[in-house]
């Protein structure tokens, strides 16, 4: 991992009428980490992410993705960014193969791209035998790992996760953590959010989001140190409590 | 860009021939509707039982009930003896019908120049009533005409020569009004019913966050949805109107070229109309709510596809105005029935062209509202 920062982002605010859903937030993610973005349901992760994603403009604040800024160069981000959403994002009645070629495809990928790519993934995967069946027959433990590896053929620079372990079980959640650590060997940036507190350990560095601010930020071992408790679940309880903190 | 936009077409359209109940939606309807309104939906006055009460029987009242039978509208049920047994055969139902002619009838005629003949017909079907009884006084006066019937008086006869024409539709089928009726509602059904739940099934299943997430301009997204149904509502009009012409001999009298440019214009009105609905729902569901109740029952009611829309009440012929299969309704009619050329249906055609410009301009704005 080294230091450069590849998502910047000064006082980034997002306001519906007069209410900020994201308020003021302030963060960096460095190059090739794995960065967890947490917070309770409608703390404003969501909201955060779509800016970052090009898809929500900002209404005030600073930030730049992959060098790009997110209120002008939106097009260009989408480019250089994978994006996987809360749901399960394939299509059910397309088969694996099928899958792969379109949002390959829609990514500007050419036939041979596609080809080389596809058979490679299908390969790392294991799933030659199941790649022409449509996606509503394989087991949902392996569409989870098919998703994420659509999300990455296009070898973006920095893939964006929106709670990609909701309703999976601990086996395939701890096989999934593992793609994610792959991929973020391979120098890919990895962007994800969670309500898992556990998962939270398995990341580089987080920020903790309460009420569309972050309320703290920095690597799970500081976090833990500076609110003096064994795990991640306590920080989060004591930060939601409102206890005291400053970011640094 | 077009491989993009390709990629989307392709998708789509397995969507659709990989979902049985799309097809049927897309294909079955169709046919189903045509076959139902073309065989058994029947307004035409044909083979209808009367009765027959005759007091004379005399010269003319048997001649004009032959002339009356002759007709493929209607046949004898019976001949009976009097009113209370004309009313029983209403009351079960036996007859539509009835004809009443009083004693003396051509004596009548002869000295006074002028006799009485009772119609009666039943009309708890108000519009099939009134043909029926319409198409008995037909008869009635065509008899008296053919037969110039002069009194022996002095006068002479008092006969106003009137002559009837069904233009357009001289045999009154009521398929030449489903059938471009049936084209305008299943265009609606298959652009704006079809494309909205596609289009809220990719919200719902959340692939529209990934889509929109990807370099791919939103409108090349949405363009790249809708044109399958394009594609197969064409396939739907044509086989409608091939239907039509070869088994319900329904012409097409105007240019083909310009029905099909019209059929183009409306279906991308419905679309539009499609798009906005998806704006506007977040479900399936609720998408397809507002195309049954919001859109499909008004266009079938107030389109002027069943009820002629002069006779209906003020409010609902302001409605009728903002129903964009009015207007479309009038174009495929002139054309098809009529012959018209773009002359006559201009205004029209403009209305749907103003209608997609608004539709499309409101569906921009409300979707740029939704990702703001």
């Amino acid at each position: 991992m080294n230091s450069e920062k590849i998502i910047e982002t000064t006082k980034l605010t997002k306001a519906f009428g007069s209410f900020k859903a994201v308020n003021e937030i302030t963060f960096d993610v460095k190059k090739g980490e794995i960065f967890g973005f947490l917070g309770a349901n409608g703390a404003g992760k969501s909201t955060a992410m779509k800016m970052l994603t090009g898809l929500l403009s900002p209404t005030s604040g600073e930030a730049t993705v992959a060098g790009f800024d997110v209120f002008t160069q939106q097009e260009k981000i989408k480019k250089n960014i994978g994006y996987m959403s809360q749901k399960f994002s394939l299509y059910d009645d397309l088969s694996l193969l099928e899958n792969i070629k379109f949002f390959g495809g829609i990514y500007g990928l050419s036939k041979e791209q596609l080809n080389e790519r596809g058979t490679a993934m299908i390969e790392r995967l294991g799933l030659a035998d199941v790649s022409h069946k449509l996606l509503k027959e394989v087991p949902l433990g392996w569409k989870q790992k098919i998703a994420f590896s659509v999300a990455t053929l296009h070898q973006p620079k920095i893939v964006f996760l929106d709670e990609p372990t909701g309703g999976v079980d601990p086996i395939t959640r701890r096989q999934f953590w593992e793609m994610i650590y792959e991929a973020a060997d391979n120098g890919t940036t990895v962007f994800v959010t969670t309500h898992y507190m556990d998962e939270a350990e398995y990341c580089n560095r987080i920020s903790m989001m309460v009420d569309g601010r972050i309320a703290g930020y920095g690597s799970p071992k500081e976090l833990k140190a500076d609110f003096k408790t064994e795990n991640m679940d306590e920080v989060f309880v004591k930060i939601a409590r409102g206890e005291n903190y400053k970011l640094q | 860009m077009f491989d993009r936009l390709k990629g989307i077409i392709k998708k789509e359209f397995y969507h659709i021939f990989r979902d049985q109940r799309t097809l049927l939606i897309l294909f079955g309807i169709p046919i189903v509707q045509i076959v139902l309104f073309g065989f058994a939906i029947s307004n035409e006055i044909k083979n209808v039982k009367i009765a027959v009460l005759d007091q004379s029987k005399d010269e003319h009242s048997s001649q004009i009930i032959d002339k009356v039978l002759s007709t493929s509208y209607f046949d004898l049920d019976s001949y009976v003896n009097s009113l209370d047994d004309i009313n029983d055969a209403f009351q079960k139902g036996r007859i539509k019908g009835a004809l009443v002619f009083p004693p003396k009838f051509s004596e009548t005629l002869r000295k006074e120049n002028k006799a009485d003949v009772q119609i009666i017909s039943d009309a708890t079907d108000p519009n099939t009533g009134t043909q029926i009884g319409n198409y008995l006084l037909l008869q009635v006066q065509q008899y008296l005409m053919e037969h110039e019937i002069t009194a022996t008086s002095t006068l002479p006869p008092a006969l106003i020569n009137t002559e009837v024409e069904m233009r357009y539709n001289p045999e009154l089928k009521s398929v030449y009004m489903f059938v471009p009726g049936l084209i305008t509602i299943i265009l609606m059904l298959v652009c704006t019913m079809m494309t909205s739940i596609a289009i809220t099934r990719e919200k719902e299943t959340g692939t529209m966050e990934v889509l929109l997430a990807s370099p791919m301009h939103a409108s090349i997204i949405i363009l790249g949805k809708v044109t399958p149904y394009l594609l197969l509502s064409f396939v739907n009009a044509s086989l409608i109107i091939a239907l039509g012409k070869f088994i319900f001999e329904v012409p097409v009298l105007g240019s083909y070229v310009l029905l099909i440019g019209e059929i183009i214009l409306y279906c991308l009105v419905v679309l539009a109309l499609g798009i906005f609905v998806s704006t506007v729902a977040e479900t399936q569901q609720l998408a397809l709510m507002i195309s049954l109740f919001a859109l499909f029952l008004p266009t079938m009611l107030l389109s002027g596809f069943i009820f002629p829309i002069e006779n209906m009440p003020l409010p609902l012929q302001i409605v009728s105005k903002i129903v964009p299969a009015t207007y479309f309704n009038i174009i495929i009619k002139s054309i098809m029935l009529k012959g018209a050329t773009l002359n006559f249906i201009l205004k029209e055609t403009l209305i749907l062209i103003g209608f997609f410009f608004i539709l499309m301009g409101v569906s921009i704005k409300r979707f740029k509202i939704r990702l703001e």
